[in-house]
C-alpha cells in the first residue's frame, strides 16, 4: 500500500498557494462533463456539493436523513476557530496551526494543518456572506470568545447554535443549488457500498430507506463526508443515526484507515440514568470553571450530596492535579472521573458519574452571579434530570464525542482508493491524536468550501476516465452483493434486538477502548468482541420486510459494521503502545500520571489494510516529520 | 411507571391507518420519550413483531428530526421542547398516552410515525439563501450589522425545521416556518438585495405545497420547541405585501 | 383564450388574492372597513336616546342625501361580500391544507374567539339579512315600517321600539351582538397582525384595545334593545 501524502514542497507557508497553482484546472465548458458523487450533508458534506456545483460539476447528493438539514454538525455548540485577529490579541495563522498541531499532541501533519489555519479566515467571510447571525458586539464588528483552553479570543459563535448556524448555512448554499438544477439531492438514501472499477472508485450502492430498494449511481469521483464513529461506543454525544458504515465499508474495498484509535472523550456530559440510556447530552466545559468536582472517600456511600460533610468528601481532580485542580484538561479529567467511578465511588442511581459542586461558588459569588454564568446550562441540566443544581450537585460523566481517526487521505483529501476523496469527521487530516474545541467545524467547512473544490479538480483534470453504466458488471456485482447481505441478515431472525447487540458492544468498548487502554483489556475485548458478533449474525432479530421502509433493517447494517469496526479501533489501540493525546495507555504514562508520548517510535499515522473476512488487517506507516515545530510534551504544571 | 400507548399504525402511504395498543412497562420517569419508545421497539423485535417507526436523531432538541403528536400536543406537553427532550415525568403512572403522526396534507405520512416534511426543504430551495458563491464574499467584518439586528435575526434563525408549527395549526399553515427564514435574513444586510422577491417566491411555494393560511391563533408559537415568535409573521405579511405592489 | 389567462395570472392583483397572504390581507383590510361601519353606525343609532325628534331627523337627513349615503352603501356592500367570500374561500382551503384529523387534539393557547371566528361570522351574517328584512327593508313586521312620525318624515324611532317590544327580535339582536363582540375580540388585533403592524410594546396594547372594542360595541348595542325590555326607551 502506498502512502504518499502528496505533501508540496516549499516552505510550509506557501505550500498551498503553490499547490493550488500548479494544479491542472479544468475549462468551464468542460467541467458540466464530470459527475461527482457527495454522500452526507453535514458542514464537510453539504459545503462540498454546494461549491463543487458552482464550479459547474454535476453533483448528486445523499444523505439518509429526511433533509440534508439534519446532520449532526447541527448540534454544536460552542464556535469556530478562525486567525482573525480581529481582537488584536496577538492571533495570526501560524498561531492556530501551532496550537492545532500541539493540541493534537504532534500526531497530525504539519502541512495539512497549516492549510486548515489559512483558510479559516475564508471560512468566516463566507459564512457572513451567507447570513450566518454570528454575535456581533454594539459597534456591528464580529464578536469573539476564547474556547477550548486558546490564549487568544479567536472563535466565532452564534448562541450556543454556531453548529446549528453554520450548518443551515451550508445547507441554504446546497438548496440554491438544488433549486437551480446543478444538484440532484437525494434523502433518505444509504450508502451501503463502493463500486471500484479498474481500481478507482466510480460509484455507490444506495438503499432507499422509504421504498427498501437498492440501486447503484455511478459518477467520476465520490466524496465520502459522512461523519466519525463516536457510536461504537453506543452511548455517546452524537447522534442515534451516526454510523460508520461508509468509510467502513470504503475500507473493506481498498481504502486505509487511519488512527482509528483516536477518539475524544468529553468530560462534562449528563451522566446515564440507566441501561435503556439512547445517548448522552453534553454540558459545556465552561461549567468547571466554577464547579467543584468530588465523589464521596467510602465506596458506596449513598446518602444525598448534602449529607455528606466537607470530611469525607474526596476532590479527587484537586487532590491529584493541585496546580490545575478542577480545570485539569479533557482526557485527564476524563480518566480520572473513570478511575473513582470504577472503584465504586460513583454517585447517582447506578454509581456512573461524579458531583459537579456549585456550593461554594455560590457562597463565594453569590446565586446572581452564578446565574448570569451559566444560567442557560443549569437550567438545560434541570430540564433533562429534574434536578435543582442551585441546591444539589449536579451529576456529570464523560462522554464519546468526537474522532480524529479515519480514512487515510493524502494532501488533496484522496484515499488509498483514487478517486474516493473524504472530507471532514469522516477523514483523519488535521486533528492528530486529540482535537481543541471549536476546530471540527472549522475543519468540515474548510474541505468542503475550498481544499476538496481545488483538489478534485486536479484530479479530474488528470485522469482518464470513461463513463460507466449504472448497470456495468462491477456495479451489478456489488448490488447482488448488497441485496444477498440485506436478505442474510432478514433471514436470520432471531431472538435478540440489533440495538442490544449495539450497547453490548459499546460496554466492551467503553470499558476496554474507552479513556483508559492497556494491553490486557485490549486483548480481551479483541477476544469478545469477535464473539459478539458470532453471536448477532446468528441470533439478531431483524424482523418486517426489504420492501417498504423498515428501521430494523438499517440499525442491524450499522451494527454489523460497527462490530467489526471496534475490533480494529482495538487493534490500533494495541499496536500504539505510547500514550498521545486521546489515546491513553495505561502502560505509558509519567510518574504523575499523564500521558507520556513516545516519539522514537510513534511518529507516524496508523493506516490498516483490510485483508479479508478472517485475516488480519495490516498496518502500514507514514511518517510524520516536523520541520516547523519541536516536539515538546504537554505540560499542565 | 407504565402506561398505555394508543399508536398510531400505517404501514405505508396509501394503506389505511389504525391505533393500536401498546403497554410500556417498567418505564424509568428520567427516561425519555424516545428512550420509552425504543424499549417498546426492543421488546417487539424479540417477539418477531414489527418496530413502531419513528424518527429521531441527534436527541438534544436542535436537529429537528423527531415529532410525534403526544396526547394532541406537538412534541407533548412543556414549553419549548422537543420530543426527544421529552421526560417520562412529566406523564402521570398508569397514564394513557395517544400517540401520532404529525398531520397534514403536505406531509403525507410514510409510515406508522414518520411523515414526509420534504415540503419545508422546497420552500427553503425557493428562495432561503443568499445567492452569493464560494469565493465572493468580503472580510467579514466589511459588513457591520448592530447586535439588536443580529440578536433579531438569529432568533428567528433558530428554527429546526420540525414542523411542529404545521402539525398543531388547525389550518396546517407553515407560515412560522417561512416567516422564520423571510426574518431571519431581512434583518441582515445581506438579505436585502434579494429580500422582496424571496419573500414572494418563498410564500408562493408555501400555497403551492398545499399549506393553509394563518389564522393569527399562535398556537405554532405556543408549541415550537425555540419559541419562535408569531411576531416573525407580521413581519413576513409587510415584506409580501411591499414585494407585491 | 389563453392570454386572457395569461394576462388574468400575471395581474398584480389577481397574484395578490390568488396568494394565501393576499386573502388575509383583502379579510383585514374590509374587516377594517366593516369595523368602521359598525362604529359610526351604533354612534348613529346612539341619537336613539336623545328622543324621536332628534332620531328621526337624523334618518330624514340621511335620507337627503343619497349620493354619499349609496356610495357608503355600495363600499360597504363590497367590503361585506369581500369579506365574507374571502373567508369562505380561507375556510375550504385551510380543511383541504389539514387533510386528517387527530384523536386528541388539545388547544395551547388559542383563545375562545379565535377559534371559532367562521362560526362568529356565520351568525353575523345570517343576523345582518335578518337585520336588513326587519329595519331597512320592512319585509319583517311591516306594520311598523313606513310609519309616519307626523312631520312627513319616516317614523323610525318608533319602528325601533315598537319592532324591539313584539316578537322575539329584540332577543335575537341581543344574542347576534354577543356574536358580533365574540368575532371582534379577536378580529381588531389581527387585523393588524395580518397588515405586518407587530411591535413588543404596541400589540399588547392592541390586544387590549380589541376586548375593549369588543365590549363597547356589543354593550352599546345591546343597550338599545334592553332599554326597550326594561321600558327606558317608549
Amino acid at each position: 500500500m502506498n502512502l504518499d501524502a502528496k505533501i508540496p514542497s516549499g516552505p510550509l507557508e506557501s505550500k498551498w498557494t503553490n499547490h493550488k497553482f500548479s494544479s491542472k484546472l479544468i475549462n468551464p465548458a468542460n467541467k458540466r462533463k464530470f459527475s461527482v458523487i457527495v454522500v452526507g450533508t453535514g458542514l464537510a458534506g453539504a459545503s462540498a456539493s454546494a461549491t463543487l456545483s458552482e464550479l459547474g460539476y454535476q453533483v448528486d447528493t445523499f444523505c439518509f436523513h429526511d433533509s440534508p438539514r439534519r446532520a449532526h454538525s447541527i448540534a454544536a455548540q460552542g464556535g469556530i476557530n478562525a486567525a482573525k485577529n480581529y481582537q488584536n490579541d496577538g492571533d495570526s495563522i501560524h498561531r492556530l496551526f501551532y496550537d492545532t498541531i500541539k493540541g493534537g499532541d504532534f500526531r497530525a501533519r504539519e502541512a495539512n494543518v497549516y492549510r486548515l489555519a489559512e483558510v479559516s479566515v475564508n471560512i468566516i467571510d463566507q459564512c457572513v456572506a451567507q447570513g450566518v447571525p454570528f454575535a456581533r458586539e454594539y459597534g456591528g464588528q464580529l464578536a469573539n470568545r476564547s474556547f477550548g483552553g486558546a490564549q487568544v479570543s479567536r472563535t466565532f459563535y452564534a448562541r450556543g447554535q454556531t453548529g446549528q448556524q453554520l450548518l443551515l448555512g451550508a445547507y441554504s448554499a446546497l438548496s440554491k443549488q438544488i433549486a437551480a438544477g446543478a444538484v440532484r439531492m437525494h434523502t433518505r438514501h444509504e450508502m451501503l457500498d463502493l463500486i471500484l472499477v479498474d481500481g478507482k472508485a466510480r460509484g455507490i450502492v444506495t438503499r432507499n430507506l422509504v421504498s427498501g430498494k437498492l440501486k447503484t449511481h455511478m459518477a467520476d469521483v465520490v466524496v465520502l463526508a459522512t461523519g466519525g464513529y463516536s457510536n461504537v461506543f453506543y452511548l455517546s454525544t452524537n447522534a442515534k443515526g451516526c454510523n460508520v458504515t461508509a468509510t467502513y465499508r470504503a475500507h473493506k474495498r481498498g481504502a486505509a484507515f487511519a488512527n482509528p484509535c483516536y477518539t475524544q472523550i468529553h468530560p462534562t456530559s449528563i451522566p446515564p440514568h440507566g441501561d435503556k440510556q439512547a445517548k448522552l447530552t453534553l454540558m459545556s466545559e465552561s461549567l468547571r470553571n466554577d464547579g467543584r468536582i468530588w465523589v464521596p472517600k467510602a465506596v458506596g456511600d449513598k446518602r444525598d450530596a448534602n449529607n455528606i460533610p466537607e470530611a469525607e468528601r474526596d476532590y479527587f481532580l484537586e487532590r491529584k492535579y493541585p496546580s490545575y485542580g478542577n480545570l485539569a484538561p479533557r482526557d485527564i479529567a476524563s480518566r480520572s472521573a473513570k478511575e473513582v467511578c470504577d472503584e465504586g465511588r460513583g454517585v447517582g442511581p447506578i454509581g456512573v458519574g461524579v458531583y459537579l459542586d456549585f456550593r461554594d461558588s455560590i457562597k463565594r459569588l453569590g446565586h446572581e452571579t452564578i446565574k448570569q454564568r451559566y444560567g442557560n446550562l443549569l437550567d438545560m441540566y434541570r430540564l433533562i434530570t429534574a434536578e435543582n443544581p442551585y441546591e444539589e450537585p449536579m451529576r456529570i460523566y464523560p462522554a464519546p464525542h468526537y474522532t480524529m481517526g479515519g480514512l487515510w487521505v493524502d494532501y488533496n483529501l484522496m484515499s488509498t482508493i483514487p478517486g474516493l476523496f473524504v472530507i471532514g469527521e469522516a477523514n483523519f487530516s488535521d486533528h492528530g491524536a486529540n482535537r481543541l474545541g471549536a476546530s471540527a467545524l472549522m475543519q468540515g467547512l474548510a474541505d468542503g468550501y475550498f481544499v476538496l473544490p481545488s483538489t478534485i479538480s486536479n484530479y479530474l483534470a488528470n485522469e482518464k476516465l470513461s463513463k460507466v453504466p449504472d448497470d456495468s458488471p462491477e456495479a451489478l456485482g456489488v448490488l447482488r452483493e448488497k441485496q444477498d447481505e440485506v436478505n442474510k441478515l432478514l433471514a436470520i431472525k432471531g431472538k435478540k434486538s440489533a440495538d442490544v447487540f449495539h450497547r453490548e458492544l459499546g460496554k466492551i468498548m467503553w470499558d476496554k477502548c474507552g479513556m483508559a487502554r492497556n494491553e490486557q483489556g485490549l486483548k480481551e475485548a479483541l477476544k469478545k468482541i469477535p464473539e459478539l458478533r458470532e453471536e448477532f449474525w446468528s441470533n439478531v432479530s431483524v424482523s418486517g420486510s426489504n420492501e417498504g421502509l423498515n428501521q430494523a433493517i438499517e440499525r442491524a447494517g450499522r451494527v454489523a459494521d460497527f462490530l467489526e469496526y471496534g475490533e480494529l479501533m482495538c487493534l490500533d489501540a494495541l499496536t500504539r503502545t505510547e500514550s498521545c493525546g486521546g489515546h491513553f495507555r495505561e502502560e505509558s504514562q509519567t510518574e504523575e500520571g499523564e500521558a507520556k508520548r513516545d516519539d522514537q517510535n510513534f511518529a507516524f499515522v496508523s493506516a490498516w489494510e483490510y485483508k479479508g473476512k478472517n485475516t488480519a488487517p495490516v498496518l502500514h506507516k507514514e511518517p510524520l516529520n516536523f520541520e516547523n515545530v519541536k516536539l515538546a510534551e504537554r505540560s499542565y504544571k | 411507571m407504565d402506561f398505555t400507548l394508543q399508536v398510531w399504525r400505517q404501514d405505508s402511504p396509501d394503506k389505511e391507518g389504525r391505533f393500536e395498543v401498546y403497554r410500556a412497562t417498567n418505564i424509568s420517569s428520567d427516561m425519555s420519550f424516545i428512550e420509552m419508545l425504543d424499549s417498546l421497539n426492543i421488546e417487539l423485535e424479540q417477539k418477531g413483531d414489527t418496530p413502531v417507526s419513528y424518527e429521531c436523531d441527534c436527541l438534544e432538541g436542535i436537529c429537528g428530526t423527531c415529532s410525534l403528536m403526544i396526547n394532541g400536543r406537538a412534541h407533548g406537553p412543556g414549553a419549548c421542547t422537543t420530543t426527544c427532550q421529552l421526560h417520562m415525568r412529566s406523564f402521570q403512572d398508569g397514564e394513557t398516552i395517544v400517540i401520532e403522526p404529525f398531520r397534514a396534507k403536505s406531509f403525507p405520512v410514510i409510515k406508522d410515525l414518520i411523515v414526509n416534511r420534504s415540503a419545508f426543504d422546497r420552500i427553503i430551495q425557493a428562495g432561503g439563501f443568499v445567492t452569493v458563491r464560494t469565493g465572493s464574499a468580503p472580510d467579514g467584518n466589511a459588513i457591520p450589522i448592530s447586535k439588536i439586528d443580529a440578536d433579531l435575526a438569529m432568533d428567528a434563525a433558530q428554527c429546526i425545521g420540525c414542523g411542529a408549527c404545521v402539525a398543531s395549526c388547525k389550518n396546517s399553515s407553515a407560515m412560522l416556518f417561512t416567516a422564520a427564514k423571510v426574518s431571519h435574513l431581512s434583518y441582515i444586510p445581506q438579505g436585502q438585495p434579494e429580500r422582496m422577491e424571496r419573500a414572494k417566491k418563498m410564500i408562493e411555494q408555501m400555497d403551492e405545497e398545499g399549506f393553509g393560511a394563518c389564522t393569527n391563533q399562535a398556537e405554532c408559537e405556543a408549541v415550537c420547541p425555540k419559541g419562535i415568535s408569531i411576531k416573525f409573521i407580521a413581519r413576513m405579511n409587510r415584506d409580501f405585501i411591499r414585494s407585491s405592489f | 383564450m389563453i392570454l386572457l389567462q395569461q394576462m388574468l395570472i400575471n395581474n398584480p392583483i389577481i397574484k395578490f388574492y390568488n396568494s394565501s397572504i393576499g386573502k388575509k390581507i383583502v379579510m383585514a383590510v374590509t374587516g377594517l372597513m366593516l369595523i368602521g361601519f359598525v362604529v359610526v353606525h351604533l354612534l348613529g343609532n346612539f341619537q336613539i336616546f336623545l328622543g324621536a325628534e332628534k332620531f328621526n331627523a337624523y334618518a330624514a337627513f340621511l335620507k337627503s342625501i343619497p349620493g354619499p349615503l349609496w356610495a357608503a352603501r355600495i363600499i360597504l356592500l363590497t367590503a361585506f361580500i369581500l369579506h365574507f367570500t374571502t373567508a369562505f374561500i380561507l375556510s375550504l382551503n385551510n380543511k383541504a391544507a389539514r387533510g386528517g384529523s387527530y384523536k386528541n387534539m388539545a388547544t395551547v393557547q388559542a383563545d375562545f374567539a379565535s377559534r371559532y371566528m367562521l362560526e362568529s361570522g356565520v351568525v353575523i351574517f345570517i343576523f345582518i339579512i335578518i337585520h336588513l328584512l326587519h329595519f331597512t327593508l320592512g319585509a319583517i313586521q311591516p306594520e311598523f315600517h313606513d310609519l309616519d312620525d307626523g312631520f312627513m318624515r319616516d317614523d323610525v324611532y318608533r319602528n325601533v321600539i315598537l319592532g324591539f317590544s313584539n316578537g322575539p327580535y329584540a332577543y335575537i339582536y341581543i344574542v347576534a351582538m354577543l356574536f358580533v363582540g365574540l368575532h371582534l375580540k379577536h378580529a381588531f388585533w389581527s387585523m393588524f397582525q395580518t397588515i405586518g403592524v407587530y411591535s413588543p410594546a404596541l400589540t399588547p396594547l392592541l390586544k387590549k384595545l380589541s376586548v375593549f372594542t369588543a365590549v363597547a360595541v356589543a354593550a352599546g348595542y345591546i343597550s338599545i334593545p334592553l332599554s326597550v325590555i326594561f321600558g327606558i326607551l317608549k
